[in-house]
C-alpha cells in the first residue's frame, strides 16, 4: 500500500494516519485507514455496505464516542492539530461538521429552526440573518418551506436542509455521508451540483461518502475506495472512473460500458431503500 | 351553581402553580428522559430557602429573591453535575431511582436545617376576597395565578425564542444530532436542571404564601405527576391544561365528595381521572405525535 499517500508539502487540511477504530472494546472496524483531504478539495470515499465509511467520518467528527467507539491506533490531524481525542462540540468549533447518513434532522422543529440550530457554535446574532440568506441562496426551496415542520418535508428537501444546516456553522470541512441515499437521479444531480457550487464559492472542503460512485466521482477531484475497514485503492477521480475494478464492482459497469449484473443492481437498490 | 363556579375558578387559579411544578418535570424529561421524582422536594426547598433569606435573615424582598435564585440554581446545577451526569450511560431506570433517593436526601437535609415546624411568610400577596358577580375567590390565589403565568411566559420565551431554548429543543429530539451541530448536551442538561429548580422556587414561594410553609409542601410532587401525565410528558402547553385540570378536580372533590367519604378525597380524584385519561390516551392529552415519515 501507498507510498502514494505520503506526499509531503502539499496543503492537506485533514490527515488520517493509519486510524484503527474499535467499537465496544471488541469490534474492530477500521484496520488502519490513511487518507488526506487537501484544503478546498472535494474528496470522495467509496465502498460497499459495511466497509467502514460512516465509521471513518465519525472518527473524524468525534461522534464515535457517542456510539462506544474508540480510535485505538493512529491519529487524526486537522489544520495541524490532533483531534482524535476531542469532543464533537469542539471539533465543530474547529470547523468540521458531519452531515449524518439518512438526512438526520430535528423533525419537530421548523426548517428555519433546524438551520439556526446549525449555527449554535456561532454567537453572532447579526450574521445569522446573512447566513440564512446564504443558505436560502443555495437552496431556494428551503426559503419557501422555512416555517414547515422539517419532519414532514420530502426526502430531497430534507437532504438540502441538512446540508444547509451544516453550512450555518461556517465549516472549513463538511463530512457528507451518502447524500444521494433514496433520492431520484435528477435530484441527486441537482444536490451534487449545489455541493460543487458551495465548494467553489465558499471554499468549503468536502469529504463525500457515497455508494453512488458515478455521481461522487463526477464532482470530486480525488477518491479513496474502502473495503473491510481498509483503503484498498485511491487515485484522482478521472483515474478511478476509468479503473476496471471500480467500473465493475462499484459502478456496476463492464468493459463494454453496460451494466454487468442488472439483477444485482436492483437488489442493491431495494436494500438501500430498507436501510433508509 | 355559583358555589360550583367559585370552586372551579379557585381550582383554575391554584392550578396555575401546579402547572409550574409540571413544567419543572417536563423541562428535564424532554431533554434527558429523566423523570425527576424529587420535584416536590425542590418546591419545598424553594419555599424554605426564600423564607430563610426573607424572614430568618430579614433581608429586603429583592435581595431575598436574588439570593434564593442563586441558591436554587446552584442546587439544580449540583444535582446534575454530582448525581445525574456521572450516571450517563447507565440504565435510565437507575437514574430515575436516583432522583427518588435524592428526594429522601433533600427531605433529610431539610429537616436537619429547618426542623419539622411550619413557618410563615409575611404577607407577600394582597389578601382578601374578590367577588365577580356571584363568584368569589381570594385575591392571593389570583395573584398566585398571575405570577405563575408570568413565570410560564418567561419560560416559554426562553424555550421558544432564544439560542439556549432552541438548543434545548434540539437536544430533546436527538442527542447525537445535537452534538453533531456543536451543541454541548452536558451544558444543556445542566441548564434544564437549573431552570427546573427555579420553576420550583417560584412554585414553592407561591404555595408557601397562600398556605403555610412546611415539610408537607414536598407532597406537591405528587400533584405534579398527574399534571404532566394529563398533559403528556413532553408537552409544555399540556402542563397548563394539566395543572388547571388537577386544581379544579381537587377543589370539586374536596367540596362534593369529601362530605360523603369523610375527607382526603381531593388527593385521590386527580389520580383516578388521570388513570382514566391514560386508558384512552396513553400519551396524555397533548402527547407528542411521533412523526412517522422519516
Ligand atoms: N456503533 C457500532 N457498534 C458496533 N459495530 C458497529 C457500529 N457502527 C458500525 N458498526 C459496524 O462497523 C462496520 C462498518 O460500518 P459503517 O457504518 O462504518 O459502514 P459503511 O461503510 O458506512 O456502510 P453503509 O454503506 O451501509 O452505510 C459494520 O460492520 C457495522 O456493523
Ligand atoms: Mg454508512
Amino acid at each position: 500500500m501507498g507510498g502514494l499517500r505520503l506526499r509531503i508539502g502539499d496543503n492537506d487540511m485533514l490527515i488520517l494516519n493509519s486510524v484503527e477504530v474499535v467499537y465496544s472494546n471488541v469490534i474492530l472496524v477500521l484496520r488502519g485507514v490513511s487518507l488526506q483531504v487537501p484544503e478546498g478539495a472535494i474528496v470522495s470515499l467509496l465502498g460497499a455496505n459495511g466497509a467502514g465509511k460512516t465509521t471513518t467520518l465519525k472518527s473524524i467528527s468525534g461522534l464515535l464516542g457517542t456510539e462506544l467507539g474508540d480510535v485505538t491506533h493512529g491519529n487524526i490531524e486537522f489544520d495541524g492539530q490532533r483531534i482524535d481525542r476531542s469532543e464533537p462540540e469542539d471539533i465543530v468549533k474547529l470547523g468540521i461538521v458531519q452531515v449524518m447518513e439518512g438526512r438526520r434532522q430535528f423533525g419537530h422543529l421548523s426548517v428555519e429552526e433546524n438551520l439556526r440550530a446549525g449555527a449554535y457554535t456561532r454567537h453572532n446574532g447579526a450574521s445569522l440573518k446573512r447566513d440564512l440568506d446564504m443558505v436560502y441562496g443555495y437552496f431556494p426551496r428551503l426559503k419557501a418551506l422555512r416555517r414547515a415542520t422539517s419532519g414532514y418535508c420530502s426526502g430531497g428537501e430534507q437532504q438540502m436542509l441538512v446540508i444547509g444546516r451544516a453550512l450555518m456553522a461556517h465549516p472549513k470541512l463538511i463530512l457528507l455521508d451518502e447524500p444521494s441515499l433514496g433520492l431520484a437521479p435528477l435530484l441527486v444531480e441537482e444536490i451534487f451540483g449545489i455541493v460543487k457550487n458551495i465548494n467553489e464559492e465558499e471554499g468549503t472542503s468536502v469529504l463525500l461518502v457515497e455508494q453512488n460512485a458515478m455521481a461522487a466521482l463526477g464532482i470530486a477531484s480525488y477518491g479513496y475506495v474502502m473495503e473491510n475497514g481498509r483503503v484498498v485503492l485511491d487515485g484522482s477521480a478521472e483515474k478511478l472512473r476509468e479503473n476496471e475494478d471500480i467500473r465493475e464492482f462499484y459502478l456496476g459497469l463492464s468493459q463494454l460500458g453496460k451494466r454487468k449484473s442488472y439483477r444485482e443492481v436492483k437488489h442493491y437498490k431495494r436494500r438501500k431503500r430498507w436501510l433508509g | 351553581m355559583s358555589e360550583f363556579i367559585s370552586l372551579v375558578v379557585n381550582g383554575i387559579l391554584i392550578g396555575g402553580v401546579y402547572a409550574l411544578v409540571g413544567l419543572a418535570i417536563v423541562v428535564i424529561y424532554k431533554s434527558s428522559s429523566v423523570f425527576n421524582f424529587a420535584v416536590g422536594d425542590f418546591v419545598m426547598w424553594g419555599g424554605f430557602v426564600m423564607w430563610t433569606f426573607l424572614v430568618a435573615f430579614d433581608l429586603p424582598i429583592w435581595a431575598s429573591i436574588l439570593f434564593a435564585v442563586v441558591v436554587m440554581a446552584i442546587i439544580g446545577l449540583l444535582t446534575n453535575r454530582l448525581l445525574i451526569s456521572p450516571m450517563a450511560g447507565q440504565p435510565l431506570l437507575a437514574v430515575v431511582l436516583l432522583t427518588l433517593g435524592l428526594s429522601y436526601l433533600l427531605k433529610g437535609v431539610h429537616s436537619a436545617a429547618w426542623g419539622p415546624t411550619w413557618k410563615a411568610f409575611p404577607p407577600l400577596l394582597p389578601s382578601g376576597k374578590l367577588t365577580l358577580g356571584s363568584i368569589s375567590f381570594s385575591a392571593d390565589y389570583m395573584w398566585c395565578f398571575i405570577i405563575a403565568m408570568v413565570a410560564f411566559g418567561i419560560f416559554s420565551y426562553l424555550f421558544q425564542r432564544t439560542r439556549m431554548g432552541l438548543a434545548m429543543r434540539a437536544t430533546a429530539e436527538d442527542h447525537q444530532l445535537a452534538r453533531s451541530t456543536g451543541i454541548s448536551v452536558k451544558t444543556i442538561f445542566s441548564a434544564t436542571w437549573i431552570l427546573a429548580a427555579l420553576l420550583c422556587l417560584v412554585a414553592g414561594v407561591l404555595l408557601g404564601s397562600v398556605n403555610n410553609l412546611g415539610p408537607q409542601l414536598a407532597d406537591i410532587g405528587l400533584k405534579g405527576f398527574p399534571v404532566v401525565l394529563f398533559g403528556g410528558l413532553e408537552s409544555v402547553v399540556g402542563c397548563i391544561v394539566g395543572g388547571i385540570v388537577v386544581g379544579v378536580l381537587e377543589n370539586l372533590g374536596a367540596a362534593y365528595l369529601n362530605p360523603l367519604v369523610g375527607g382526603g378525597i381531593e388527593e385521590v380524584v386527580p389520580f383516578v381521572v388521570m388513570l382514566l385519561v391514560l386508558m384512552f390516551k396513553p400519551y396524555g392529552l397533548f402527547g407528542l405525535k411521533r412523526i412517522e415519515r422519516l
